[in-house]
């Protein structure tokens, strides 16, 4: 025992002295959390649009305030004419053009239909699709408040309610998958790295050369990284929840037992990485790109896996990260507790044991 | 009384490559044993498969009595070993360095000390220092001492004076004779012919082959032509005349001579003198010397690989 602590004291004071590699290790979850927070967000924010009224009638009026009292547009322009159209998106000043037709409110009460024609810019049509649909639904809103107060032709009314992301907010939908990323991503590459390293720089022969046994010098080594691990968690986690207003619905404490877990799954690939690679370089391809890629496409971080073809489907039921996020998500936005999640926990469990085993088997006890 | 160490028809290969081939060896305890050859020679092959860190292809090795295959955990707890390369934690002070192995072995600094002390106090002045500022004689002193720290009863050391300064060298060795005083076998290997005589026997090896095991006096004399040491200013011309004579035995360049031996018994060096100057080589000096190991070394190696 006294061995063991030794060893793992060792090993913290590699960690600790190499300063550089310890404020990237803390800093890249930061980082990765602002960025994907506030940058990288499929949500349109005061999307800039110009409006051509050919009508200028109350009912007009009305509904362009409605349209702009939202925070998604924003009025750049009042347009007088067709040829206005295209002037201003040449110019790409503005993602959208609504234009009434005259007589609007006329045609509305007289023939209980009128038209409102959307121009969008569609050289990003994931954009231009967003704002289609958000006007869509706010003109649609305005019709039903409209037939309400005349009572005249009965009309189909759909109503949507988004559940535990009301606002669509992307980052609730972020902040699952970047926990597990980052664990995943750092966890594996630190020890790949640290056991690669000892070979490259010859003192893992001195302690083969030892009565230090394989599962020590692996426990040893693995075992500072799981607080180093298990503190970055608890900061993105910080971050989602202070920054981001990200909810944890469950049970906090479950989440950070939960998160151990998979922490101790990554762990466990790096040590199986490390078995395989001689040199701290491979470590770190294998690491980066073996696992960073799967993990990213595959885990139903970004993609979500019912859309992916079979194969890939198939190929995600042997990603680790898949089940975790299911778990980050469950229990942080529907707050789901074990009773839901026993079986996702339950594969990360299997998962562990496996990567270990097969570690165990390939540590080489000489230096062949 | 039992070998520390005993090696027999031991083989070691690297795919096509024969590191060693069919070495015989047998050291006593408390003998300090030198592996002299030069680079590739097959010495840290040897050295790892002693020190239970690679497994022969072919026949057999014991340490302490036990096999190096089987019983590796009962080697590794009663040897020390310091590998070639400089081979401990570079951003850890030596205090650092030797109470963890000191722990890995299940010991203190201060439970051995006697046995270190010796070593240990040169570099006790500079134990907050990190391993990776010490110059490359204190290093070697750290790792001696890192690997005695247990108390070892075999000492592998593998080419311990290589990249170390002229100084630190003698010293090192001056350590080893000392350590011996507590019957601690040492098998040290070395590319330095000079380092040889300090050894109680030595083995020379080439190409994974043993070519001779006796002390290094029994070495020396075992060399039975007369050796001259032949100068001139232009050592290569003179050289190449002397491997072109016809009577000559060997022609080897050493330092700032050329160490001759010649074909007949009875060799007349004004011979020689008069086919230098038909060669062009006008300033040539000639002088008998006595032989050293390295001349036992050369003379060993033209032999094997003419018998080959």
């Amino acid at each position: 025992m006294k061995r063991f602590s030794g060893f793992v004291k060792k090993e913290i004071y590699h960690i600790l002295r190499d300063t550089r590699t310890l404020v990237i290790l803390l800093g890249i979850p930061i980082v990765q959390v602002l960025l994907f927070g506030f940058a990288i967000t499929n949500e349109i924010n005061e999307a800039k649009i110009a409006i051509l009224d050919h009508s200028k009638d109350e009912v007009t009026r009305a509904l362009t305030q409605r349209l702009l009292a939202t925070d998604y547009f924003l009025l750049e322009e009042n347009l007088q004419s067709q040829a206005d159209i295209a002037r201003i998106f040449q110019a790409g000043q503005v993602k959208e053009v609504i234009v009434f037709e005259s007589g609007f409110a006329g045609k509305l009460q007289k023939e209980q239909q009128a038209h409102i024609q959307l121009i969008l810019d569609a050289t990003d049509p994931n954009t231009a699709t967003t704002l289609q649909n958000y006007t869509a639904a706010i003109v649609m809103d305005f019709q039903q408040e409209l037939n309400q107060q005349q009572a005249l032709p009965a009309s189909i009314t759909t109503r949507s309610r988004m559940y535990y992301n009301p606002e669509l907010k992307s980052v609730f939908f972020f902040v699952p998958g970047i926990i597990t990323i980052i664990l995943m991503l750092l966890s594996a590459m630190m020890t790949s790295i640290s056991i690669t390293r000892e070979k490259e720089l010859g003192t893992m022969e001195v302690l083969l050369a030892s009565p230090m046994q394989p599962a020590q010098i692996i426990l040893g080594k693995v075992t500072p990284y799981i607080l180093l691990s298990l503190l970055n968690a608890l900061i993105i986690l910080a971050l989602s929840y202070y920054v981001f207003q990200v909810p944890v619905k469950g049970n906090l404490a479950l989440l950070i037992g939960e998160s151990v877990l998979f922490i101790i799954t990554a762990l466990s690939l790096g040590i199986l990485i490390s078995t395989v690679a001689s040199t701290q370089q491979v470590a770190l391809m294998a690491s980066l790109f073996a696992l960073m890629l799967p993990t990213i496409l595959l885990s139903g971080f970004i993609f979500p896996i019912e859309n992916m073809p079979e194969i890939l489907q198939w190929i995600s039921h042997v990603i680790p990260a898949r089940y975790f996020i299911t778990i980050v998500r469950g229990m942080m936005l529907k707050g789901a507790g074990l009773d839901i999640l026993w079986k996702e926990s339950l594969i990360l469990v299997g998962f562990t044991c496996l990567f270990i085993l097969i570690s165990v088997k390939k540590f080489k006890i000489r230096l062949e | 009384m039992n070998p520390a160490i005993q090696i027999s028809g031991l083989s070691k290969h690297y795919g096509e490559l024969q590191a060693l081939q069919s070495v015989d060896l047998s050291i006593a305890p408390g003998e300090l044993f030198g592996l002299i050859g030069p680079d590739g020679a097959g010495k840290t092959s040897l050295i790892r498969i002693l020190a239970t860190l690679l497994l022969p292809t072919e026949g057999t090795a014991s340490v302490l009595g036990k096999d190096v295959v089987k019983h590796y955990r009962f080697i590794r707890r009663n040897m020390g070993y310091m590998p070639g390369r400089f081979s401990l934690y570079y951003d850890l002070s030596v205090e650092e360095n030797i109470s963890l192995f000191a722990t890995i072995f299940g010991t203190t600094l201060q439970e051995n000390y006697e046995l270190v002390r010796e070593i240990y106090s040169q570099i006790e002045p500079f134990k907050d220092r990190k391993a990776g500022a010490l110059s490359g004689g204190m290093k070697q002193k750290l790792a001696l001492s890192c690997a005695l720290i247990h108390r070892p009863k075999v000492l592998f050391l593998d080419e311990p004076t290589t990249g170390v300064d002229a100084v630190s060298r003698r010293e090192f060795w001056g350590m080893l004779q000392n350590l011996k005083a507590h019957g601690i076998t040492i098998l040290v290997s070395t590319p330095y012919m000079d380092e040889a005589g300090l050894c109680d026997r030595i083995a020379l090896i080439q190409k994974g082959n043993i070519l001779a095991v006796d002390s290094p006096g029994g070495i020396v004399s075992q060399f039975e032509r007369p050796l001259y040491a032949v100068r001139a200013a232009d050592k290569y011309h003179l050289l190449k005349s002397l491997r072109s004579y016809p009577y000559a035995h060997s022609a080897f360049s050493f330092g700032d001579s050329i160490h001759y031996t010649d074909q007949r018994g009875a060799f007349a060096p004004e011979s020689l003198l008069t086919y230098l100057e038909g060669q062009g080589v006008k300033d040539a000096q000639i002088e008998p010397i006595q032989a050293g190991v390295e001349d036992c070394f050369m003379a060993l190696m033209q032999r094997h690989e003419t018998s080959h």
